[in-house]
């Protein structure tokens, strides 16, 4: 009682009255303005500006030397469409794509598995499977064209010193092999970073649930197809959404290793349109060609977070 | 000879001894509670025995058989209930029971056959075709009881698997889980921290404090004869009161046995004490008294009596009245050890 009575007589006390005063750090309404408008200024100027004159590009006879925009309505895309060389960019994109991030998932889960087991010099070796993302394209691309060299090629020298090549690989020299460097070259720079996105998604599993997956007895596996991986299904879908974005915009890894050569057979659509918009300063037809693709990416994207928010995890 | 023992079991984290030189002996068919505040290394120790820890010294035998870290949980035949139930986010209530079934490779009309078996021991088995988020908490822990049940496993391990369940749920959850252990006669190691539910499943408690257990009994046992003050003030609610006797001794005894003194046929011998009554608690069927005793130096001590409805006696709040306790519910600790003195078994 006595207690009740102490707290009845603090709560007749006059309250301190605290002056109201808001302060800048108090204004949202201000603050979410202030805070927003370079991100916006960024993303407008530099984003949305471009992709729209890329549109209107698209649909005229611009050329680097006269900026006039003559429209010409879809003559541009009508004309890509029989062109042989367009055609091999278009299926070389998508052979490009699918082949890469098949190889980068596998390996993106392969590396994470490895890496969540605890071992000696686990830091080390996560640091360094970070590297090829860190690494500039650009001086990746010097090694990588050493490796590759049609003289030098490391990978030519060391399958010949284990006797497990006879003749030799021309590997800028042949469509296949230049495709197959460029692909080695796109994984080795995509898979850290699903890696650690898979990884993030492995850390965030409930550990009782793979727990439970042990104890009920099912082997390693079982547990990767049965449990983790469906499990993992949402993370890796965004991992892969991600990649294939990447993937079939990129101009750095197949023109810094073959500027879409030999003979214009390992072309993508983005060096093709760099290659027919700016060096051949066919504006309106390097955009048409950059821009095919978008409507695909949509419907990629559009499916891959459908899926990602169907298979939520937990629950 | 018990089914599941553990000799002179340690587990160390570095510094941390999380589990320090445990000996148990759960005899086939019992059900044993471990019972301890969280970190008291009861999870880890159930663990271990699951063979999802490895032990840093000290042996675990299941049926006569020694398991140590060659021998993999799936070989164990231990079966767990998780405390999040850890069911199979993915798959059907379905899927979720006929998993252990499908790691053990039977024919699928089998496993079809088990999982109906084991939904009707649950009556869940209109629920098998749903997913664990469309099942409520109280179905999802029957779906990870019965896929715990499908393999015959040689020993139950529950991880608290009652608290996330609500607290009117939990009292009948409780009585099932009993009846079912009952049923089916498996050993059965069941972690909780929770002292009401440990006495009330319990063949047999053990009560560990800092990876030690403190005491093995029935729960009458370790309620009544507390082996030292730290099972004496974790078992009960209200915890056991604990007075300064002398220099050396410390008295115990429970509340529910510190009642006014008229309660208690005058020939009986009882210790009487002066109470005052600083604040009272009407909880219903209790009326809880705190205070402290006249007779105590320190005067800060407080101690309870927990009154049932049935004892009328008026009590006003700041007022000194006699009470007593009963002679035989008297226990004596050694203060510097903590150790019962006697009594206890």
């Amino acid at each position: 009682m006595a207690l009740r009575r102490q707290v009845g007589e603090a709560a007749l006390a006059p309250p301190r009255v605290v002056t109201p005063r808001r302060t800048l750090a108090d204004r949202e309404d201000v603050l979410a303005r202030v805070m927003l408008t370079p991100a916006l200024l960024y993303v407008l100027l530099l984003v949305g500006l471009p992709f729209v004159l890329a549109i209107l590009l698209s649909f005229s006879a611009a050329t680097a030397g006269s900026l006039d925009f003559t429209w010409v309505g879809l003559r541009n895309f009508a004309r890509l469409l029989p062109d042989p060389q367009f055609r091999l960019a278009l299926r070389n994109t998508f052979l490009f794509t699918a082949v890469s991030q098949a190889i980068v998932i596998l390996l993106a889960v392969t590396a994470a598995n490895v890496l969540e087991a605890a071992f000696v010099g686990r830091r080390v070796v996560r640091f360094l499977l970070l590297l090829p993302w860190a690494v500039p394209v650009s001086l990746a691309a010097m090694a990588w064209t050493w490796i590759f060299d049609s003289t030098f090629s490391v990978v030519n020298w060391t399958l010949k010193v284990l006797g497990l090549l006879e003749g030799w690989f021309y590997w800028f020299g042949d469509p296949t092999l230049a495709m197959i460097a460029i692909i080695t070259v796109h994984v080795w720079r995509m898979f850290p970073f699903a890696t650690v996105i898979v990884l993030a998604g492995m850390t965030a599993l409930p550990q009782e649930i793979r727990e439970a997956a042990v104890v009920d007895g099912a082997g390693f596996f079982r547990r990767l197809f049965q449990v983790q991986l469906p499990l993992l299904l949402p993370i890796v879908t965004v991992s892969v959404l991600f990649g294939v974005v990447f993937t079939a915009t990129d101009l750095g890894v197949v023109w810094l290793l073959t500027r879409g050569g030999p003979y214009n057979s390992t072309h993508v659509l983005a060096t093709l349109a760099f290659q027919r918009g700016i060096l051949a300063a066919n504006l309106g037809q390097g955009a048409a060609i950059a821009l095919f693709l978008l409507p695909v990416l949509v419907v990629v994207a559009w499916v891959m977070l459908r899926t990602a928010r169907r298979t939520e995890v937990g629950g | 000879m018990g089914y599941v023992e553990t000799h002179d079991l340690h587990k160390h984290f570095g510094e941390v001894r999380a589990v320090d030189g445990v000996n148990l002996d759960v005899a086939e068919g019992e059900l044993l509670v471990l019972l301890g505040p969280s970190g008291c290394g009861k999870t880890t120790l159930m663990r271990m025995i699951a063979g999802l820890e490895t032990p840093t010294s000290g042996r675990i035998v299941i049926g006569g058989e020694e398991v140590d870290e060659d021998v993999p949980p799936r070989a164990r035949g231990v079966a767990m209930v998780f405390q999040s139930y850890a069911l199979y986010p993915h798959k059907t209530a379905f899927g979720n029971i006929a998993f252990p079934l499908e790691a053990l490779g039977l024919p699928p009309a089998q496993i079809a056959e088990k999982v109906d078996a084991g939904a009707r021991m649950f009556g869940i088995g209109h629920l098998l075709r749903r997913l664990p988020r469309q099942l409520s908490g109280g179905e999802r822990q029957r779906v990870a009881l019965a896929r715990a049940v499908v393999r015959d496993p040689r020993v139950f391990l529950f991880d608290e698997p009652l608290s996330n369940l609500d607290a009117q749920l939990r009292a009948i959850a409780r009585y099932e889980l009993k009846e079912f252990q009952r049923q089916i006669g498996t050993t059965t190691i069941y972690v909780t921290h929770d002292q009401v539910e440990a006495m009330g499943l319990g063949d047999r408690i053990a009560v560990m404090d800092r990876g030690k257990v403190r005491q093995i009994g029935t729960p009458q046992e370790v309620y009544d004869y507390p082996a030292d003050t730290f099972v004496a003030t974790f078992l009960g609610s209200p915890p056991m009161n604990l007075v300064e006797h002398d220099s050396e001794t410390l008295l115990g005894f429970r509340p529910e046995h510190f009642l006014p003194r008229e309660v208690f046929p005058a020939e009986e011998p009882v210790v009487t004490f002066h109470l005052r009554v600083r604040q009272i608690e009407h909880l219903g069927a209790d009326r809880l008294l705190y205070g402290t005793l006249e007779e105590q130096a320190r005067r800060d001590q407080t101690v309870i009596a927990a009154l049932p409805v049935t004892i009328r006696t008026p009590i006003q709040e700041g007022e000194v009245y006699r009470f007593a306790v009963p002679q035989r519910a008297l226990r004596t600790f050694d203060r510097a050890t903590g150790r019962a003195r006697d009594g206890a078994r």
